[in-house]
């Protein structure tokens, strides 16, 4: 591509973002002007899913369930009363289910067909979550995609891909890191990662959080 | 719908890129056009299985070139169009020209917590009983409706196991078109990667879906 069509390209792509903010913003003029939405609420919506709801939830669940043996087992068993015991509930996480990660299997989970994602204990997907090459290839190749992440298991590991085709959300609870006896619930929490939750990566170990 | 919303094993879309330290949102009008789209469902009266098929429901080529809240906000505009709440001119203009229609509720920002707290569960009580029981062997139909379905292509006419009964959940297959809630037990079908991508696949690949029993039978 030759310098003067790169320009070109950016200012379409450009043009087109400018059309959509006005576009956006002139329903939301409407809306309002009708009644149908009070801004207020629309900022408190944003609000919640930009501070407050996100993978540090998901990460608490994960690490409580490392630390104590009674709820890893009643998260393994009904993961949404279990989850809710911390707080967090509620909307796209109506119905979870906890898949627990061992040596010989690995979970990993997808939408196929559009973004499903457990909200209430990861918060909004990632961009590369609803995109097409993740949710083509993870089905037929989760290896390469595991691969595109930078993670490489086993030959004869198991992988188990959930594809979120209903209102059932999942969470992977990842194998608890070596070398980590005798940790807090919170220090625990700062080894999970968003992705090892989704099962596209694998929880931090010690050595990286030094 | 058969489009391009069913991607399980689609070739060509290229490698996964991550982006590190990645925002909630990538500009401010995402933030809005999340926020109306879940506002709206309340005034709008519309359900999730709807809105779904909303998103879906556009030619393959603006499917695959829009971006996730630029299809969010497509959606979102017809639903409000197609119920009449607002209209083409008003859009243009930037400024409502009509009278409201009357709605059932509006979000409040007092409600916003309640609301989201409380979500949508699509458990739903039964008095028949499930079909199939773990460790069945089932078909998956071969089933191509032009309206909304969540029986991904890839798995069709495909042989699983069913691992789990979850329990009777309002089928979105109905649920999309208006035709009522008609709950239907769901299962989780495991099949094996072999049997859906030939015998060349990788033999340690399991995938599952979460299944209707309308879109099984018994091998």
């Amino acid at each position: 591509m030759s310098e003067h069509d790169h320009e070109h390209h950016h200012d379409h792509d450009h043009s087109e973002l400018s059309e959509t903010q006005v576009r956006v913003r002139a329903l939301e003029t409407v809306l309002t002007e009708k009644g149908y939405v009070d801004p207020v609420a629309l900022d408190l919506l944003i609000e919640t899913y930009e501070k407050k709801v996100g993978p540090r939830n998901g990460a608490r669940v994960v690490a409580k369930a490392w630390a104590d043996p009674a709820y890893r087992a009643r998260l393994l068993k009904d993961a949404t009363p279990a989850i809710a015991e911390i707080g967090y509930a509620g909307r796209q996480g109506e119905h979870i289910v906890a898949l627990e990660n061992t040596p010989k299997l690995h979970n990993m989970v997808v939408c196929t067909l559009c973004s499903c994602y457990p909200w209430p204990v990861l918060g909004l997907p990632p961009v590369w979550y609803k995109s097409a090459p993740y949710r083509s290839r993870a089905v037929a190749d989760p290896r390469g995609v595991l691969a595109d992440f930078g993670v490489s298991l086993p030959k004869d590991t198991e992988i188990r891909i959930w594809d979120s085709t209903a209102e059932i959300r999942y969470l992977v609870l990842p194998m608890r890191p070596a070398d980590t006896e005798g940790w807090s619930e919170e220090k625990l929490a700062e080894l999970v990662t968003r992705d090892s939750m989704i099962g596209t990566g694998l929880p931090r170990s010690p050595k990286d959080l030094k | 719908m058969n489009g391009a919303q069913d991607m399980g094993g689609k070739h060509g879309f290229g490698p996964v890129h991550p982006e590190p330290n990645e925002p909630v949102f990538h500009a401010e009008w995402e933030k809005r056009a999340f926020a109306l789209t879940l506002a709206m469902g309340m005034p709008g009266g519309w359900n999730i299985d709807m809105s779904r098929f909303a998103r879906e429901n556009r030619p393959p080529t603006e499917y695959l070139s829009m971006s996730y809240y630029q299809i969010w906000y497509a959606a979102l505009e017809h639903m409000i169009k197609e119920r009449g709440l607002v209209s083409d001119d008003e859009v243009a203009a930037g400024h409502s020209l009509r009278p409201p229609k009357p709605v059932k509720r509006v979000l409040s920002p007092a409600d916003v917590a309640k609301t989201l707290h409380r979500g949508g569960p699509t458990d739903r009580e039964t008095n028949t009983k499930a079909q199939f029981k773990p460790g069945d062997r089932v078909r998956t139909k071969n089933i191509n409706p032009l309206t909304h379905t969540r029986l991904p292509a890839y798995v069709r006419g495909h042989v699983g196991t069913i691992e789990r009964v979850i329990g009777c959940h309002v089928f979105p297959d109905s649920n999309a078109t208006g035709a009522g809630e008609n709950p239907q037990w769901l299962y989780t079908v495991r099949f094996d990667g072999r049997e859906l991508w030939g015998a060349d696949a990788d033999p340690t690949t399991k995938v599952s879906i979460d299944a209707w029993e309308p879109y099984l039978e018994s091998t």
